[in-house]
């Protein structure tokens, strides 16, 4: 395999008595999709700021495009295309001239970027906003301006830090396929996220983070084979019962998770299992089959659901 | 609807050297470009305050004073001669003011724009020096604005009194580079607010010998005027426009408190940006 664009190991970060990233190690490689799972407070975030050379570790080393963003913060950052959690967008100007300045930002030359706002501003559907002061945008549209904007300079690295939360299905919907466009010119996608579709969808290979550490690593696909069944059965039997037929259920299948509202039960057959459920006659108010997820791999490590 | 032209990616296209010797510039003009948006009402600004403030307190408040003293007149010139210069300072201070703090209240907190700034190959320094310097364009217009006021009002006595609008320009400097660096610092802006409007803007104005001599305070109070920029920029002002006496000492003391107070706030402002913004 090629040289990693990106080389962490032991990477760390303290606030103070606090550890927001605790040791970590990744390599991401040129053209892949990269994902950083995990509930909000994992150290995402602060893994992401420090990639993008804006925030200094505390320990461990980390090399970016070759270079350490502690020394090297400009050259680096000269080549990501960041899409920070909150848009901070420049609300006093256009749509237009908010990527023109960001072009300037990087010292690219007027007559150029001047061409790239009308690629971009096609690429994020936005033509018709072109003059429209940013705060009368829609929160998806800001989105896709803000993604725009980062790829203004035609970045290496794109980095988006939970690039569809708050938004709607539809605004999500739009956004996955601006970015699997910008996959499939090969540009190197960096991507936090707590949703796990949004991690099955667009990330090659991902970490599942929690509290400041790496629980596991590898493909969406791979990683719901090694740590979950191939599907998951749901039983709801009313909040005061679910408790109650924990223990039967256990001996019915390979594992069960008891979340307060319902009953996961791993297996690899869920209708199967859901008759023999019948067939002993328990009876419970709904049941549902689905395949198993990321979500199911992250409540195995953790004995935690991403959105708490 | 796809990207049309090839990509040539961001190693062909970015240099990085370019972006460090200019960085400061590309702030400032796109800060210059946001100040567009409202050019008019700071122009309004500009003019409307030194003639409402020269017709008010110069004629309306000198005439009654021109009358009481006579002759002999403040400092001997007439009242009106007397306060604008002092004024003409106080308006480059606050314009460096405006533009300093604002701007970086914005970018830190309620827009949090100087983030996505860093997020180029931007510095915290660069950012910090961009700011400063849109803050000096305004202050160089509504200074020389001011000073147009001034010269129709007919206050202007001496002939090197163009000189007063380099010497504004470089007060306003030195106190929106201290308020830039303070704002940087700031978590909470309203308690800020009411204590900079309160408590230092507001004594600035009334102790600086704006309105009447500095000497003519208790000798208690006139410490204020000497930790003002208002002041020695008032004094170096009024020497300009009409020949008021400032020994050759002094003059040297208000250049270079000014100077001190400049180097010292350009230093903290991009320490405290560089800090705030690697947190």
């Amino acid at each position: 395999m090629s040289n990693p664009l990106i080389s962490a190991r032991g990477l760390t970060k303290k606030f103070g008595d606090f550890t927001a990233v605790n040791g970590i190690d990744f390599d991401v490689f040129k053209g892949e999709s990269f994902g950083f799972l995990g509930p909000n407070g994992a150290g995402k975030s602060t893994a992401m700021r420090i990639i993008g050379a804006t925030s200094q570790r505390t320990s461990g080393t980390i090399s970016i495009l070759g270079k350490d963003p502690e020394v090297h913060g400009p050259q680096i950052r000269a080549h990501l295309g960041v899409v920070p959690q909150q848009d901070s967008l420049d609300m006093h100007l256009s749509v237009a001239e908010n990527l023109y300045i960001y072009g300037r930002y990087f010292g690219l030359p007027r007559a150029f970027v001047k061409g790239k706002v009308d690629e971009l501003l096609a690429f994020a559907q936005l033509e018709e906003k072109r003059d429209a002061k940013v705060e009368t945008l829609s929160g998806g549209m800001k989105r896709r301006l803000t993604i725009a904007r980062a790829l203004v300079s035609e970045p290496e690295i794109l980095m988006l830090d939970e690039p569809t939360t708050g938004l709607d299905p539809q605004a999500r919907h739009i956004l996955w396929d601006r970015l699997f466009r910008l996959k499939e010119q090969g540009v190197t996608l960096l991507i936090t996220t707590h949703f796990m579709d949004e991690a099955e969808q667009l990330c090659d290979r991902l970490i599942v983070m929690d509290k400041g550490s790496i629980m596991a690593e590898g493909n969406p696909a791979s990683l719901i084979k090694d740590y979950s069944t191939k599907e998951v059965l749901e039983v709801r039997f009313g909040s005061d019962r679910n408790q109650g037929m924990a223990d039967q259920l256990r001996t019915m299948c390979d594992r069960i998770e008891e979340l307060p509202d319902r009953v996961l039960m791993y297996t690899e057959d869920g209708e199967a299992l859901l008759e023999k459920i019948y067939a002993a006659n328990m009876h419970p108010k709904t049941s549902l089959v689905r395949r198993s997820s990321l979500e199911d791999v992250f409540l195995r490590l953790t004995g935690r659901t991403l959105i708490e | 609807m796809s990207l049309t032209t090839i990509r040539q990616g961001s190693l062909v296209l970015v240099n990085t050297a370019r972006v460090q010797s200019r960085g400061a510039l590309y702030v400032a003009q796109a800060r210059t470009r946001q100040m567009m948006k409202w050019i008019w009402m700071i122009l309004g600004i500009a003019i409307a305050n030194p003639v409402l403030y020269l017709i008010s307190v110069g004629i309306g408040l000198g005439g009654l004073i021109d009358e009481s003293v006579g002759p002999v007149g403040v400092d001997g010139v007439k009242y009106l001669t007397f306060l604008a210069p002092a004024l003409l300072a106080q308006a480059a201070i606050q314009g460096t003011m405006d533009e300093t703090v604002y701007p970086t209240l914005e970018g830190f907190k309620w827009h949090k724009t100087f983030y996505s700034m860093n997020a180029t190959p931007l510095t915290g320094t660069q950012i910090s020096f961009g700011i400063f310097l849109t803050s000096l364009f305004r202050a160089f217009y509504t200074v020389v604005l001011y000073f147009g006021v001034m010269w129709a009002f007919g206050v202007l006595e001496s002939p090197r009194a163009w000189l007063a609008i380099p010497t504004a320009i470089f007060a306003g400097a030195s106190f929106g580079a201290l308020m830039q660096a303070l704002a940087g610092k700031l978590e909470d802006e309203n308690i800020f607010f009411v204590v900079l409007g309160r408590f230092v803007m507001m004594p600035l104005f009334m102790f600086s010998g704006t309105f009447f001599p500095l000497t003519s305070m208790p000798f208690f109070l006139q410490w204020i005027g000497w930790i003002s920029p208002l002041w020695h920029a008032t004094e170096l002002g009024r020497h300009l426009t009409y020949g008021h006496v400032v020994s050759p000492t002094m003059m040297w003391v208000h250049f270079i408190f000014l100077g001190i107070m400049l180097v010292l706030g350009l230093f903290f402002s991009a320490r405290i940006f560089t800090k705030r913004l690697a947190k």
